[in-house]
């Protein structure tokens, strides 16, 4: 384990954690159900991709770091679809009201 | 106190509170929703037992099938619920409360007359490991040293499903399992239908593969592959088989039967029911492996499809 | 290094227990929804970060396994048990 990993999972581990505290920061905040959902899957998203990318100079092979990043990419792909999802079920159910 | 403690007070405290809301609330659809979480919460407990096994059972089974069971159920539920609003008399409530309680109590005193150090065969699962060269000690318990158990489990879900299918209308019998579903084929459920499955068989095959040395085995892989199987059924793309097709009544058999097969070799060429000759003892486990993600797979898959419902080019 | 990973681990599962109180409050079943996808980020990252804590590699594959599985919930959600998905679709749903 170098130095200069340690250096970046710290930075970036950090980083993400902040994130993860903007998501909920946000989520506690925000006054309606779309922009809460925003806050949820664009903030945590970024906080994963950032404990992932923290997490690749301690991963002990290569295929973990593939796998890692491999989390995060379908993290991206279901934050994205969920959001669209659930607001449209929102929307719908506003409209229906 | 280290912070490694502080963590697992945390954690627990997590997952009892949202155990508790699930528990209060009152509206079923929530529970549903708390509880689906709560599953994945566990996963994380397991996870720092170092049962990750388990864990990944957990996350397998309670993400996606036991999750779209459950929250479907609760969904149609509330639709038809008019007539379940009123309230149980009081001598209801209170034989449910003691009934509750002394469920508690004596749980509580069982836990606490453990004997301590616990009664473990775990030292000989790990030291007779070399019987079927297989390093994780879960798939060896399972496939070998209680291999009878895992074969009547499977049994189990071929009874399940047949009883699934027995509530089928008489009209209906030999048709497809559950309702044609329907999307938009431009929408985000159909896009998300088309990526992931690809990925998700990858995964499941893999999750398969690496269960001989580390955590993970048939049925988790199964449970992944069945929800990539549900997730192409929801989104239209795919349509499940009439029940009448032998193909879908070979694959439903498999596992079992090949389970049977070599049990009764090994009873007519080994030493015991389902005893495995040593230097084969590996590819034969593989083999049944495959055979039972098969059947697991398409069990699952249809144990949430429901019963046959419509006939052919309906 | 294992003391901040730790606590990067502890804090994260806070900040998802915060979340959750907000979420399971209401007041639609959409926000209840989101607590699902809630758990699916933070969860993974939790696990991720537990698994090199632990020096347990295998956290990566449960992790995994939640990643791939993530949008299930949310999809049984917005199906409602029906065969048809009306919420969803190019088409825009704005009242008229």
């Amino acid at each position: 384990m170098s130095l200069l990993g340690d250096i970046i999972t710290i930075v970036a581990v950090s980083a993400g954690a902040f994130f993860f505290l903007a998501g909920t920061v946000g989520l506690l905040r925000f006054p309606d159900t779309l922009t809460r959902l925003h806050a949820l899957t664009k903030a945590d998203n970024l906080g994963l991709g950032l404990v992932v990318l923290g997490l690749l100079p301690q991963a002990a092979s290569l295929r973990d770091g593939f796998k890692l990043v491999s989390i995060w990419l379908l993290g991206l792909l279901a934050g994205a679809t969920v959001s669209q999802l659930i607001a449209r079920a929102a929307r719908q159910g506003e409209s229906a009201r | 106190m280290s912070i490694a403690t502080i963590f697992e007070i945390v954690l627990a405290a997590v997952v009892l509170g949202l155990g508790i809301w699930t528990i209060v609330v009152r509206e079923t659809y929530s529970a549903t929703v708390g509880f689906v979480a709560y599953g994945l919460l566990v996963a994380l407990i397991w996870v720092r037992l170092d049962a990750i096994d388990v864990a990944l059972t957990e996350a397998a089974i309670g993400g996606g099938l036991g999750g779209v069971l459950l929250l479907g159920a609760a969904a149609q539920l509330r639709d038809s619920e008019p007539a379940v609003t009123d309230a149980a008399g009081n001598a209801v409530r209170v034989c449910a409360a003691i009934l509750s309680a002394l469920t508690a109590a004596t749980l509580a005193g069982a836990v606490l007359v453990l004997p301590d150090p616990a009664p473990t065969l775990a030292p000989a699962a790990v030291s007779n490991a070399w019987a079927t060269s297989l390093a994780n000690p879960v798939t060896n318990v399972l496939m070998a040293f209680r291999a009878m158990d895992t074969m009547l489990e499977k049994v189990v879900l071929l009874l399940a499903i047949i009883g699934v299918w027995s509530l089928a209308p008489d009209s209906a019998w030999g048709g497809h399992p559950g309702p044609r579903h329907q999307a938009d084929p431009h929408g985000v459920l159909v896009f998300l239908a088309r990526l992931l499955p690809p990925i998700g068989i990858v995964v499941g095959i893999y999750v398969l593969w690496t269960g001989a040395n580390h955590p993970g085995g048939a049925f988790q892989g199964g449970a992944i592959l069945a929800a990539m199987w549900l997730l192409a059924i929801m989104a239209g793309l795919a349509d499940t088989p009439p029940v009448s097709s032998r193909r879908l009544r070979l694959i439903l058999v498999a596992g079992p039967g090949l389970f049977l097969v070599v049990g009764i070799a090994g009873l007519l060429f080994g030493s015991a029911f389902l005893s495995y000759p040593p230097a084969q003892a590996k590819p034969l486990i593989l083999a049944i492996e495959v055979a039972m993600i098969l059947t697991i797979a398409a069990t699952l898959g249809l144990l949430l499809a429901g019963a046959p419902e419509r006939r052919t080019g309906q | 290094m294992t003391e901040f990973l730790t606590a990067a681990v502890g804090f994260i599962l806070a900040m998802l227990a915060l979340g959750l109180v907000s979420i399971l409050r209401g007041p639609g079943d959409a926000d209840r929804m989101m607590a699902m996808q809630l758990i699916g980020t933070g969860g993974i990252a939790t696990l991720l970060l537990l698994g090199t804590v632990a020096s347990l590699p295998a956290a990566i594959d449960v992790a995994l396994t939640l990643a791939l599985l993530a949008t299930f919930a949310s999809i049984a959600f917005v199906k409602k048990g029906l065969s048809s998905l009306d919420a969803d679709g190019t088409a825009p749903t704005e009242p008229k």
